[in-house]
């Protein structure tokens, strides 16, 4: 496949590999922003290739694995309303909630839809005049545009039963938190290729400076990765720590302009509670004031009550790179895909479904009970 | 070609309605216009509410229902894909299928034209894989209580003389085969699916394999330990449920399992990934070492093998499990499939 196997070739990635080996004279711990480079390090086996000085500890960027309880509350209300049909991402569908998941209350009757773009639920919303549909547009940076131009588009059409559930959330304030934390032991970041496609490098200057710590905005196939990693390790043997931009072939300085101005049309930047971590100040997005009208916060007049998290799962120790899955008392017993205790064994993206898909080595595989 | 042996006649209903599957007279009508026509023979014809024939020897028997979405596809039908999935299933219990039954719940509304093609692949397909439809049955639901058309069908074959598959008999050291390239039925499916359409000429596989395994179980007899057909949860799932009742490993090399450009494009695209996407017209077979290069030699012969390739073996290492060589290299677990394979969401 053009464009995917030149990112794939074995040789190269065996060079890569001799160089990061070469030029690592010290233990470093590297965090890789985004899911689904955490899926690509360990379903190509990458985690067990690198030199055993480099650990990889994974971060918060699964949209789904930080959508709150409180938010999957009530997508969840909104589905169990006689009138409403709620459109979803696949993955969002399974994760549990404070009580069920949507996937429990489709069984149940709740018309609840799968659908690929948030385009299509509009398109949906035309076709059925006497409903309300609701796309419940969780993601980063990434998905942001899309579920704006929905709302652009529901505008333009005349469509006023459409509405979205904005659960929006941005890196850049993420890696600030993970950073201020008093535990934190990360040398330097992987930031996520996708989000700064949309967003690019600016943003992550700062925190960079701030911090002082390298930050390089890596693709996902192997390549990518190994050249990232071993970006970063050469700025941190070198004592420079600046933004480097491994993703070239994707993201320019500036990002994608028109997909920027869309969300800045339709969104502001909001406080949001991130599912394990907590609220993060000016983390998130939601709907601007002039278009209210498709803000189904306001249009449902949501006020549901704030609900605890559930504590078996340490999903907020996993994202912010202090734990490994393998070291939950839960992973692989208690807690699986198919019954999941928190949200990162549910998402595609998620580390710990990672780890239970495609546990790396034969000796993780004896600790597990996959 | 098959159309103009069997025009579509002219019914005097259009579509069906919920009297066609009554049992009255309208179910006469409905079997009269044509279907007893199209799936003839001397047993279905006797008209019992079953079917008189002998047998001598072992049996296979093996039922399946069809509900695939839609009904119609790039490459076949429910029709077809009804008839091979049976056939298939008996042939990977190392028999030669020889009798099928057919029953059909049909949603009222079904258009007789509809209907009547899925019919045509049903004959074609009983007529390649050289099987009789020898009873059946019809049954109407209203409007809203099912989609479209399911099908069932059940089939008894008898077990090849020189058969022995048995998961019992693999052992550390042979050879995991695989008889063609791999998800491309799934894909061709996702490619016509609402909401997700995607220009493409990946056409299911839908096919009948047996007497593909006829001509292996001829040569190779007790050589061949396993026959599977990698259908719902893929080549992934097959090797897990093998792997689970051996107790041994399973090493795949990710390098050596075919699988056609566009399919593997098509999985990038959608986030899903090959090893657990449905296949209708391949199969896995373990075969013992020695014999196994002469086997891929034979099985690549056969128009349903021209893409066979070893993918991997049989070991002592890592118990229950199957274990694949990235491409680059690497090594990773292959789990059973958990769920249903959901697109990426960013």
């Amino acid at each position: 496949m053009k464009y995917l196997s030149e990112y794939r070739n074995p040789g190269l990635v065996q060079q890569y590999l001799e160089e990061i080996q070469r030029i690592t004279t010290k233990t470093w711990t590297l965090m890789e922003i985004c899911g689904g480079q955490t899926h690509s390090l360990v379903k190509n086996g990458i985690l067990e290739m690198l030199p055993s000085q480099i650990t990889m500890v994974h971060g918060p960027g699964c949209p789904v694995c930080v959508t709150s309880t409180d938010v999957i509350d009530e997508a969840i209300y909104l589905a169990q309303q006689p009138n409403v049909i709620l459109c979803s991402f696949g993955d969002m569908l399974r994760v549990p909630g404070s009580k069920k998941s949507l996937l429990e209350i489709k069984a149940e009757g709740g018309d609840v839809r799968l659908l690929y773009s948030p385009l299509e639920a509009v398109l949906l919303a035309k076709d059925h005049p006497n409903k309300e549909v609701v796309f419940f547009a969780v993601g980063f940076e990434t998905t942001a545009p899309a579920n704006a131009l929905s709302v652009v588009q529901a505008h333009k059409m005349g469509v006023q039963n459409y509405s979205i559930l904005a659960s929006h959330v941005l890196v850049p304030p993420a890696m600030e938190a993970i950073l201020e934390d008093e535990e934190n032991r990360i040398n330097a970041f992987l930031a996520a290729g996708h989000v700064c496609t949309i967003m690019g490098l600016e943003a992550y200057e700062p925190i960079a400076r701030k911090f002082k710590i390298p930050i390089v905005v890596t693709g996902f196939e192997p390549v990518d990765l190994l050249q990232g990693i071993l970006m970063a390790i050469l700025q941190l043997e070198t004592g420079v720590h600046k933004v480097e931009n491994q993703y070239a072939r994707a993201v320019q300085r500036a990002g994608n302009l028109v997909a920027k101005q869309t969300i800045n049309t339709v969104f502001e930047i909001s406080d949001r509670k991130w599912r394990g971590i907590g609220t993060i100040s000016q983390s998130g997005y939601e709907v601007k004031q002039q278009y209210r009208q498709f803000n189904a916060r306001l249009k449902f007049n949501l006020h549901l009550p704030q609900t605890e998290e559930i504590g078996d799962c340490i999903s907020g120790d996993i994202m912010k790179g202090r734990k490994k899955p393998f070291q939950c008392p839960n992973f692989g017993s208690n807690c699986k895909p198919d019954t999941p205790i928190g949200a990162p064994m549910v998402s595609s993206e998620g580390a710990c479904a990672a780890y239970y898909h495609y546990a790396t080595t034969l000796k993780q595989v004896s600790k597990t009970k996959i | 070609m098959i159309i103009q042996s069997c025009p579509i006649p002219k019914f005097n209903f259009e579509m069906i309605s919920l009297g066609h599957g009554s049992g009255g007279q309208l179910t006469q009508q409905l079997l009269k216009s044509g279907v007893f026509e199209v799936l003839k023979n001397d047993i279905l014809d006797q008209q019992h509410d079953g079917a008189f024939f002998r047998l001598t020897g072992a049996v296979a028997f093996s039922t399946d229902s069809y509900v695939i979405s839609p009904i119609f596809f790039p490459g076949g039908n429910i029709g077809d894909l009804a008839v091979n999935g049976t056939v298939n299933d008996l042939a990977m219990c190392g028999s030669c299928p020889k009798y099928l039954s057919l029953a059909f719940i049909i949603e009222e509304g079904l258009l007789m034209e509809k209907f009547w093609q899925v019919l045509v692949r049903i004959k074609e397909a009983a007529e390649r894989a050289n099987v009789q439809i020898v009873t059946g049955d019809t049954k109407v639901v209203e409007k809203g209580k099912g989609d479209q058309l399911f099908i069932n069908t059940s089939g008894i074959g008898l077990i090849h003389p020189k058969a022995q598959i048995h998961h019992n008999h693999i052992v550390p050291g042979d050879q995991i085969i695989i008889s063609g390239n791999i998800a491309t039925h799934g894909i061709a499916i996702m490619s016509v699916r609402k909401g997700l359409e995607f220009e493409t000429t990946i056409q299911s596989d839908t096919i009948n394999l047996n007497h593909t395994t006829a001509k292996l179980l001829d040569g190779f007899g007790n050589a061949i330990k396993f026959f599977r057909d990698p259908t719902r949860g893929g080549l992934a799932s097959v090797l897990n449920e093998v792997a689970a009742v051996t107790h041994w490993g399973y090493d795949i090399d990710q390098q050596l399992i075919p699988i056609e450009e566009q399919v593997e494009g098509a999985c990038e695209l959608l986030g899903l990934d090959p090893l657990y996407v449905a296949n209708e017209g391949i199969f896995v077979a373990i075969v013992q070492k020695e014999a196994a290069g002469d086997f891929l030699e034979l099985l690549r012969l056969d128009a349903n093998g021209r893409n066979a390739a070893i993918i991997g073996a049989v070991t002592c290492e890592h118990p229950g499990k199957v274990v694949m060589k990235s491409r680059i290299g690497g090594r990773r677990i292959v789990t059973p499939l958990t769920g249903e394979q959901l697109p990426r969401i960013c």
